[in-house]
């Protein structure tokens, strides 16, 4: 893979409204760093992240994608997040399989108490990412020279 | 299969002079003997049409969404003719109320396998006129226009039946078979497992070479039992797939993780996918990969195989496996 010196991660994290989007505030808050690759879109509840989303957001090129929750039994609405764990299983499997490396994408339970968490998962994943290095792109075999 | 197919096209007109059904859906003969297309009879006559041999591989258990509907409508039942495996479809369909079971007659019927023409094309036969079953029920005599051959049935089974799941019945109201059920045929994930040892450079290499071939007829969709939304997210103008001349990079794969993914949990693994296919795509190589995986996370499920089971993805245990435990057993 050409190493591109300006390349920068692209890395979209969905988080829900209750517990990780909290506790991102709360990183914030008590100005504990991580890295401004991390493009944060709040959910009402991870349960809510479509398939769809994780796909949509590769295809416009995003280099990782993370999930986060509140944790399994924490949910605001009891059960959501246990539905995301078996559907972010499956999908995240497909995506290795059609060749996405699993390394780009991942879920996390981060609660609204957990800023520090946020802040080290957040660095964690974005040195995970610069090590893979750039998306593969997906692209279309019509689209490329 | 001659003798199950005689009885079954006899009772089927059977029940429709007695009255027991007004219509019965079933395999008509096309233009080529080897075209059987699924086909609602609705008089007695019209049923001189009906065919079951070996290219009646069409599931037809969907059909019965709207056909039993208006059958009911119409103070009427209708006769479906499903083989083994597409009573898991008809039962699946059972679990999500879309079929109006009481208006439906099923008659269960034998099969020992279907054939693929273009499998029997690859065998080199050119300018085929006919087929015919030997009377060994293993091999074929192919008619061409330069003369006969014979070839062996097991090497021309279309993709599905080569991983038959077994011949029993799971739901029927009337049986007509001469089979007993040998359990399932070969390994069906071994060609999953065969992609999850590659790399995932070869991995990518593999699906794009596949995915490029999609021309995006839907055909995939228009004949999976489990694809049969009133709405479906794919006919939402925004979302960027109807138009195979906008395709950019990831729309194509974007299409068919999804599609396999609004069926996973659901899938019967009838192969209606890979079979209607007219790009010769390997759809199925999907719906297997969530079927190992469902079969692996949370225990083995087999969708269809009774009415009224909780499929995997409604449903939940408070220890499930963590997405990451799972990237952590992956094979790189």
């Amino acid at each position: 893979m050409s190493v591109n010196a300006d390349w920068k991660p692209r890395i979209v994290a969905f988080c829900c409204n209750w517990c990780s989007y909290a506790g991102a505030d709360l990183a914030g808050s008590s100005r504990l760093a991580y890295p401004a690759d991390v493009k944060i879109i709040r959910e009402p509840c991870s349960c809510r992240v479509n398939p769809m989303f994780i796909l949509k957001a590769f295809e416009r090129g995003a280099d990782g994608v993370i999930l986060c929750g509140c944790h399994p039994g924490d949910c605001h609405y009891s059960t959501g997040n246990y539905y995301t764990r078996r559907r972010m299983a499956l999908l995240f499997s497909m995506l290795d399989y059609i060749g996405v490396e699993r390394g780009r994408t991942r879920v996390e339970w981060v609660s609204a108490a957990e800023g520090a968490k946020f802040s080290r998962v957040m660095n964690d994943f974005v040195a995970q990412i610069r090590e893979l290095g750039e998306n593969v792109k997906v692209g279309d075999l019509r689209c490329k020279e | 299969m001659q003798r199950v197919s005689e009885r079954v096209i006899a009772r089927a007109r059977e029940l429709m002079r007695e009255g027991t059904v007004n219509k019965v859906a079933g395999w008509k003969a096309g233009e080529f003997f080897y075209d059987c297309a699924p086909y609602v009879f609705e008089s007695e006559e019209s049923l001189k049409d009906l065919v079951y041999d070996r290219f009646c591989a069409a599931n037809l258990s969907k059909y019965m969404i709207k056909n039993s509907v208006a059958a009911g409508a119409e103070g009427g039942k209708v006769l479906v003719l499903l083989k083994p495996c597409d009573t898991y479809s008809f039962n699946q369909l059972l679990t999500e109320h879309r079929i109006a079971r009481e208006n439906v007659y099923v008659l269960g019927v034998g099969c020992e396998g279907m054939c693929d023409i273009d499998r029997i094309r690859e065998k080199g036969f050119k300018g085929i006129t006919g087929v015919d079953e030997n009377a060994d029920g293993k091999t074929l005599t192919v008619h061409t226009l330069y003369g006969d051959g014979e070839v062996a049935i097991d090497d021309v089974l279309v993709n599905k039946c080569e991983f038959c799941k077994g011949k029993a019945h799971m739901i029927f109201d009337e049986l007509i078979s001469d089979n007993e059920d040998e359990g399932p045929r070969g390994d069906r994930f071994a060609g999953v497992r065969e992609l999850e040892a590659m790399s995932p450079a070869d991995r990518f290499a593999f699906w794009q070479s596949e995915l490029s071939k999609c021309i995006r007829c839907n055909a995939c969709r228009n004949a999976c039992p489990a694809c049969s939304c009133r709405k479906c997210v794919f006919d939402n103008d925004a979302s960027g797939i109807a138009s195979k001349a906008n395709t950019d990079s990831f729309e194509e794969k974007m299409f068919h993780i999804i599609r396999a993914f609004h069926v996973a949990g659901r899938c019967t693994d009838c192969g209606e996918c890979t079979r209607v296919c007219p790009q010769g795509i390997p759809l199925h190589l999907f719906n297997r990969k969530y079927i190992k995986d469902i079969n692996e996370f949370y225990g083995e499920y087999a969708a269809g195989a009774e009415a009224g089971q909780r499929g995997p993805l409604i449903n939940y245990t408070v220890d499930d496996i963590e997405p990451a435990a799972v990237s952590d057993k992956g094979g790189n």
